[in-house]
């Protein structure tokens, strides 16, 4: 796991690091109408000019930051600003991720740690409407489709599900915002943009961002629990129950449903990389500045270490989530815990 | 000239589709509350043995929805046929309808002739059993004949990058100012922000994805299949290292992937280009195993058939990836038989890319699973060879899985097709593809409606016909 979360960031860094890239950094750093052997001083002067093993290994502190000499003062990686010599030289040597220095962000002029802790909350806050939306009505449109396979009931409730599979965010996104909050229309139910509701989250501004992520992820979902449902619904132990005479409602409830939840969990849990998906178109499209808009930013201004900031992030969201639902499908199936 | 209606002289057919499609409703809501509320009605046993018959209520309701439902189709069709006949006459639709007449004629003619035929068509014909499949077939088909004959300019009633003045932003039906002899006087959906013809933009934005999205699943599925195949077959080490780096891949978010490789800065250092030249080999060892492992025991046959098809792909290959000023540069000017454009290529590359470690898990466990069958180990005592085995009695097992995947994946292409243009990654921002006309639709979206709408809907109806297609495909193939 840690050998994927180094090679992730290592692939991150040297596809960020290559020439081209700086060069767009500097000038846009600097200025547009740079020369070549500007471009070349600056990217000296800021460290960029070493080898890319070199860099990783200071990115990730285990080199020592690279220092640079100058008339005015010693410049450094592990130093602000300008200084002198002496106070140089009790900067500490390493610093990079494994010191929890993340580093400096080009675009926003601030320390990547602060940013990425202020855009991940608000993304945070995002993602616990949207679970909270998705994940109960998922399971609920999945049990009741699954509890009695070719029923119009399921028949209904598949073809919705395949229609919300088959909408990505950025079409659902568009919809809605054209049915509900156009004032050609005239339906003006809620507000087409999110930005205030970072501030002050209410209904009216916050509701159509969740929805739209919940509503791809919804069908998947809840097709995965249909699945599993008519699966259990048409084994051996549900027979037995049924010729028992145990009524149908006592059936799903407390026969079948335990059962169909084990496979939802893992399906669930493998969703988040998707979710981050949706996350940025749907923060783009909503204008709200979490954590997806910050990969945005960072990743149209080669923003080095704010970019590498966020997919360090989103890897260990992917990889804690795979192992969760490693462990919890091994908790939640006594067949796989007792053997 | 009159601003074009949605309707226009067809609008007397405006209640009847209301309420057909009322009618549908409500006997579609009561079918679900009667099948929550009412038992299963008397069965009735046939001769032959099936049950069938539900009378009473229920079965009343489910007749009343199927009917329902056929009158609403019905109306829509009568709308396209007078279309078809009425031209602009029949307003918006109509016109539409009029300017899709080939895509009309062509689905016409592929249908009466699949199911004319269907009994000697295998799964493509079974595929015509379930109204499912049909309908995401029809809706599959329908994008692809707009695609090509778009292409052939037999759709699009305006260039899809021409700006006309004075059409800016304007309504779906305005008439053109001072529109000459010959030309389509009417912008049919309106006019974007900059002035160019929305409809147009659709039909070609068809043909972007058709030509784009299967060809990349195919190339995804060639890497994935060569990999897969010894990866489930031989396990062990190969397969750890293997599947390590498919993990890696996965465990990318996929629009930071884009960020990452979609940028002119990284198609500058030809880092695309070498990552095509590793992908689209992958196509070549697949065909010369697959034919070498057939034809081993006939070197006679083998050694021509070989030399004539992999002289003709690696041709192709070569002058795939090899393109004047760019990194990889092979292949003389002279041989060069094409060129595509670094846009397009780095787009192809990153979706093979970030499609092909799911194939390859895909294909790796269904291998897992049909080595252990008996006819595997039947063809391991004759001592058949291993690649033998795998493409030639593993793979055609799996082809069910594979085929449905299939049309699943194309449909995720087109939706990452989709998210590249509305981020504005790698084809050219005046590109009509759908991505980059929702994306510039939607900066204007609360005032105008109609720039946006038409692209989104497109994707929409692509996306859910190959997800119906591939639905009726595996209801189809897990009957026999």
């Amino acid at each position: 796991m840690i050998l994927t979360a180094l090679c992730l960031t290592f692939v991150v860094f040297f596809l960020t690091n290559l020439y081209p890239n700086l060069e767009k950094l500097a000038k846009t750093q600097g200025n547009f109408r740079m020369s070549e052997e500007a471009v070349n001083s600056w990217l000296a002067s800021n460290g960029y000019d070493k080898p890319t093993l070199v860099k990783y290994g200071q990115w990730l502190g285990v080199l020592p930051g690279w220092t640079l000499e100058t008339e005015d003062g010693v410049r450094g990686r592990c130093i602000n600003g300008t200084v002198s010599a002496e106070e140089a030289a009790d900067a500490p040597g390493l610093c990079g991720i494994l010191q929890g220095d993340w580093g400096y962000s080009t675009v926003f002029k601030e320390d990547v740690a602060g940013i990425i802790a202020v855009r991940l909350g608000n993304t945070g806050y995002l993602m616990f409407w949207v679970l909270l939306l998705m994940v109960p009505s998922a399971l609920l449109v999945g049990v009741l489709a699954g509890m009695r396979e070719g029923s119009p009931l399921d028949r209904s409730l598949s073809t919705f599900s395949i229609l919300t599979t088959a909408t990505p965010e950025y079409v659902s996104g568009v919809i809605f915002i054209a049915v509900f909050t156009s004032s050609a229309v005239g339906l003006k139910w809620f507000k087409g943009t999110a930005t205030s509701a970072m501030e002050n989250p209410t209904f009216e501004n916050f509701f159509l961002p969740v929805l739209t992520i919940s509503l791809y992820g919804m069908g998947y979902i809840a097709r995965m629990t249909r699945a599993s449902m008519t699966e259990v619904m048409t084994a051996q132990y549900i027979r037995t129950a049924r010729l028992k005479g145990v009524s149908f409602h006592n059936i799903v409830l407390k026969h079948a449903l335990r059962n169909a939840l084990i496979a939802p969990f893992t399906v669930i849990m493998l969703q988040f990389p998707w979710l981050l998906n949706g996350v940025v178109i749907v923060e783009t499209l909503f204008n709200y500045k979490g954590f997806g808009w910050v990969l945005v930013q960072a990743a149209g201004n080669n923003d080095i270490e704010l970019l590498l900031a966020v997919s360090v992030v989103s890897v260990i969201v992917v990889l804690v989530t795979q192992l969760i639902s490693d462990i919890g499908y091994v908790y939640l199936n006594p067949r796989i815990r007792i053997s | 000239m009159d601003t074009l209606t949605w309707t226009g002289s067809a609008s007397f057919l405006n209640p009847l589709l209301m309420l057909a499609i009322a009618a549908t409703l409500v006997a579609a809501i009561a079918n679900i509350l009667i099948s929550i509320f009412v038992p299963e009605g008397p069965q009735q046993v046939n001769p032959d043995g099936t049950i069938a018959a539900r009378g009473g209520v229920p079965g009343l309701v489910s007749k009343l929805l199927y009917w329902a439902f056929l009158a609403s189709v019905g109306v829509i069709l009568l709308y396209i046929l007078l279309g078809a006949f009425m031209g602009t006459g029949a307003g918006i639709i109509g016109s539409m309808a009029q300017q899709f007449l080939p895509v009309w004629i062509a689905l016409i003619i592929l249908y009466a002739a699949s199911v004319a035929f269907k009994r000697r068509l295998g799964l493509y014909g079974k595929l015509f059993d379930s109204p499912i499949g049909m309908i995401g077939f029809g809706l599959v088909m329908f994008w692809v004949f707009t695609g090509v004959f778009g292409a052939l300019d037999l759709i699009v009633t305006h260039d899809p990058l021409a700006q006309v003045s004075g059409m800016k932003n304007k309504v779906p039906g305005t008439p053109m100012r001072g529109a000459e002899e010959g030309e389509f006087a009417w912008y049919l959906l309106g006019g974007d922000n900059l002035a160019r013809d929305v409809f147009s933009r659709m039909v070609r934005g068809a043909w972007i994805v058709v030509q784009i999205a299967p060809l990349a699943t195919l190339f995804a599925f060639m890497v994935g299949i060569t990999l897969g195949l010894p990866a489930g077959y031989y396990g062990g080490r190969l397969d750890t290292f293997l599947s390590f780096l498919a993990n890696l891949i996965l465990a990318f978010p996929v629009i930071l992937l884009f960020y990452l490789l979609v940028t002119p800065e990284i198609v500058a250092t030809g880092v695309p280009n070498y990552m095509a030249t590793v992908l689209f080999i992958f196509p070549i060892i697949f065909t010369a195993v697959l034919l070498n492992s057939r034809f081993y025991t006939q070197p006679r046959f083998r050694t021509p058939l070989l030399i004539g098809v992999l002289g003709v792909m690696i041709w192709l290959y070569l002058s795939l990836i090899s393109e004047r000023g760019s990194a990889v540069a092979i292949l003389p000017e002279f041989l060069d038989l094409f060129d595509i454009p670094g846009g397009i290529l780095v787009v192809f590359v990153s979706v093979v890319f970030v499609n092909s470690p799911t194939v390859f898990r895909i294909v790796r466990g269904l291998t897992m699973d049909i080595k252990t069958r008996d006819y595997v180990a039947a063809a391991q005592t004759r001592g058949e060879g291993p690649w033998y085995i795998m493409l030639w009695e593993i793979l055609p097992n799996a082809r069910g899985p594979l085929i449905v995947d299939f049309c699943l994946r194309i449909g995720y292409t087109t939706i990452l097709l989709g998210t590249l243009g509305f981020f504005g990654l790698g084809l050219p921002p005046e590109s009509p593809d759908w991505g980059s006309t929702i994306n510039e639709g939607r900066k204007l979206l609360s005032i105008y409606l109609h720039p946006a709408l038409p692209p989104a809907l497109a994707l929409l109806s692509l996306v859910l016909g190959l997800n119906l297609l591939a639905d009726g495909l595996r209801e189809e193939s897990l009957r026999d």
